[in-house]
């Protein structure tokens, strides 16, 4: 069973840095962390930015470095999305962990072990608002032992009380270079061969998504051996190549609408994702110097409208259908409000 | 035993349609143990046919051993113990499901229903391939709650269990799914292919086929290879030997839908309005799904149209499809349609003709 398990092991998880310092691209935070390691002293710590940047890999390499692994399981509680956290989490769960006082200073083999314990919420813009406020008289009873690391996309999720006792850690992007010199380095250990063409449609394709990167890279892999050309990650990638978004859009120039019918109808027969386009789409739209900014509002306008339908559950094709027709009649300027509508 | 049945391929050697896919799938499968699947695609392209594929070549022909069972579960659901009922396809080391069958009560098929066939590893004497495979179909109509509980247990049993997932619209599988899944993409096949597929058919069924008679039906078709099949099948019994001119038989509600489009466009009143709506219960008792109606008969509806109405019905077609994903009764909101595209079509037609 030992071959099935290493096999399948994900290289997100496999090439996750362990150590605080080998996080990439994030200065301010490992310089505040490193400091931690030093003294042993530590706020309550909140991670925002988008996916992928390593959020969750720099609380858990902060978490195993203090504690160590023996010490890990009895000081560390790492809760997602995944588990359940309503208000009666928080109210039991989370307050039994918090309220356990932990020994004295010991350190142990190169472990600072600080005297206090750490909860991992990672997710936490998930979490309601009512759990949210039941965990703000706990964070402040029991700060003393322990501390609290929220991980959250959007910042703005997280309700203000909380988010102003935590010292706030904003993860950039990874720069292009950055993640290039990351790939490369799995592809080296892999033992895979890749181009800098399919290097640098990886790097758009992520959109400075580390881990997104790695997935598509491990996925090509699979799927296709040991070298990689850019179409094989564009097809396991899902995203919809270029070509077939410049056909859309040209049909939808040529003003005639059964054209752009036609043009829709094998989309759908592609099996392309219908939201994938749209963001596409959007890309390619904003991107347009010959069409003015009124034009472009207004097709941005319906391309939200139709994603919106789309997470509803609306049918692909009639939602695209109805942009393709929308971004015609912006491109040829007709006007907004129907003829015949009453 | 249908046509479409007979000719389906077993193996992934013997796959016609998508052959490049069937041969990364085979490396996959014998090369290393694999990863989860998510199959996403239009309906008729072959998703099931390469996922069946699949299994064998992982197993060997025992994976074409069958048997359907209807089973129940209890399910502790908080306060209250709940009986789901499933039905479910076995062999030796496969299970299938459709957990949306189950309703709003799929959150509890994906919880407990999977997690428990999950655990249960099958013994081998050799101790090789000591993981089953669970087909879940149409997980693109799971609600939300349920595929974030699916993402878990895929984590938690990937040693025991390999997920199989199959759905026609990726856009509507959450990112967390799609990025744990090796994502397969299955296009309908081309014209050409189903006419290739066709014309091999009839020569192994021993049929003369008038020239571009293969062609007529692949047209009609709409690039769904089942249907395409399917409906030479029909040809074959209706008439045989085929003549040139033989008409493709179009599906029966096709039809009716084509009957209640060019019934809207000669009156718009009330009246007509209530005869439709007659037409339309008769379509939905038979179980035809109200959003492919009302597509069909946008469809057809734009056939009839002068260029400029149609922008602003396909807009409504939109809307009131999107309307009746967020209710409950499908008819509302397609009467809601004819009833617009009434209104829409008699003001179009007096500020044209006074």
């Amino acid at each position: 069973m030992v071959s099935i398990m290493q096999s399948s092991q994900q290289w997100v998880e496999k090439y996750r840095p362990r150590k605080v310092k080998d996080v990439a691209h994030q200065e301010e935070v490992v310089r505040v962390l490193t400091n931690t390691l030093e003294t042993g002293s530590c706020p309550h710590m909140l991670f925002y930015g988008p996916p992928g940047t390593g959020k969750t890999t720099t609380a858990l390499a902060i978490a195993h470095q203090l504690f160590g692994p023996e010490l890990y399981k009895s000081r560390v509680l790492e809760l997602n999305a995944s588990d359940d956290r309503g208000i009666n989490v928080v109210r039991t769960k989370i307050k039994d962990f918090a309220a356990v006082a932990v020994g004295t200073n010991k350190r142990k083999k190169g472990h600072p072990c600080p005297p206090f314990k750490i909860i991992v919420l990672d997710e936490a813009d998930s979490m309601t608002e009512d759990a949210q406020n039941a965990l703000r008289r706990t964070m402040e009873t029991y700060s003393k032992v322990t501390r609290f690391f929220f991980i959250c996309n959007y910042v703005s999720r997280i309700i203000e009380p909380l988010a102003s006792r935590c010292a706030k850690f904003r993860f950039k992007p990874l720069s292009e270079e950055i993640m290039s010199s990351r790939i490369l380095y799995i592809c080296k250990e892999e033992g895979l061969c890749l181009d800098a063409e399919a290097l640098s449609t990886l790097s758009s394709i992520s959109h400075g998504d580390l881990r997104r990167a790695i997935t598509y890279l491990q996925s090509a892999a699979r799927l296709f051996g040991s070298s990689i050309s850019s179409e094989n990650l564009i097809s396991v990638s899902g995203v919809v190549p270029e070509k077939v978004v410049e056909a859309v859009l040209q049909a939808c120039r040529s003003g005639n609408f059964d054209f752009a019918n036609k043009s829709v109808n094998n989309f759908i027969a592609e099996g392309y994702p219908a939201s994938q386009m749209l963001t596409q789409l959007f890309e390619a739209i904003v991107e347009e110097n010959d069409i003015s900014d009124e034009q472009k509002a207004r097709i941005s306008k319906k391309l939200g409208e139709a994603d919106k339908c789309l997470i509803d559950g609306a049918d692909e094709y009639l939602q695209l259908l109805d942009v393709v027709s929308n971004t015609m009649q912006a491109f040829s300027n007709m006007p907004e409000r129907f003829a015949y509508e009453c | 035993m249908l046509w479409v049945d007979k000719y389906r391929p077993k193996t992934l050697d013997h796959v016609m349609v998508h052959t490049d896919i069937a041969h990364n799938l085979k490396k996959l499968v014998t090369e290393q143990d694999c990863p989860h699947l998510l199959f996403y695609g239009p309906s008729g392209s072959g998703k099931k046919t390469l996922i069946m594929a699949v299994l064998r070549q992982m197993f060997g022909p025992g994976a074409e051993k069958v048997k359907v069972e209807n089973r129940t579960w209890k399910v502790d659901a908080g306060s209250r113990s709940l009986d789901i009922e499933l039905t479910t396809l076995s062999s030796a080391n496969h299970i299938e499901i459709s957990p949306s069958d189950a309703g709003f009560q799929d959150r509890y098929v994906v919880q407990e229903v999977i997690k428990e066939m999950a655990k249960n590893r099958p013994i081998d004497t050799k101790g090789k391939k000591g993981f089953k495979v669970l087909v879940l179909n149409d997980v693109d109509k799971l609600s939300r709650e349920a595929q974030h509980s699916l993402r878990r247990t895929m984590e938690k049993y990937s040693v025991y269990c390999r997920l199989i997932l199959c759905c026609n619209s990726s856009s509507r599988v959450t990112e967390a799914i799609r990025s744990r899944c090796l994502n397969v993409r299955i296009n309908a096949p081309s014209e050409e292919k189903i006419l290739e597929v066709l014309e091999l058919i009839g020569k192994k069924e021993e049929l003369q086929l008038p020239p571009g008679f293969a062609a007529r039906i692949a047209e009609k078709s709409n690039r769904n290879l089942r249907r395409a099949i399917l409906a030479f099948e029909t040809c074959r019994v209706q008439q045989y030997p085929f003549t040139n001119k033989q008409a493709i038989p179009p599906m029966d509600w096709e039809e009716h839908i084509s009957e209640i489009a060019s019934d809207i466009m000669k009156e718009q009143s009330p009246k007509r309005l209530f005869q439709v709506r007659g037409k339309l219960y008769d379509l939905l008792i038979n179980c035809i799904p109200p959003e492919i109606i009302l597509k069909r008969l946008l469809h057809e509806l734009l056939r009839k149209l002068d260029a400029e109405l149609k922008h602003e019905v396909c807009h409504w077609a939109a809307y009131y499809e999107h309307r009746m994903r967020l209710g409950q009764k499908a008819i509302f909101h397609i009467e809601a349609f004819v009833a617009k595209f009434m209104s829409i079509y008699k003001s179009f037609l007096i500020a044209t003709f006074g």
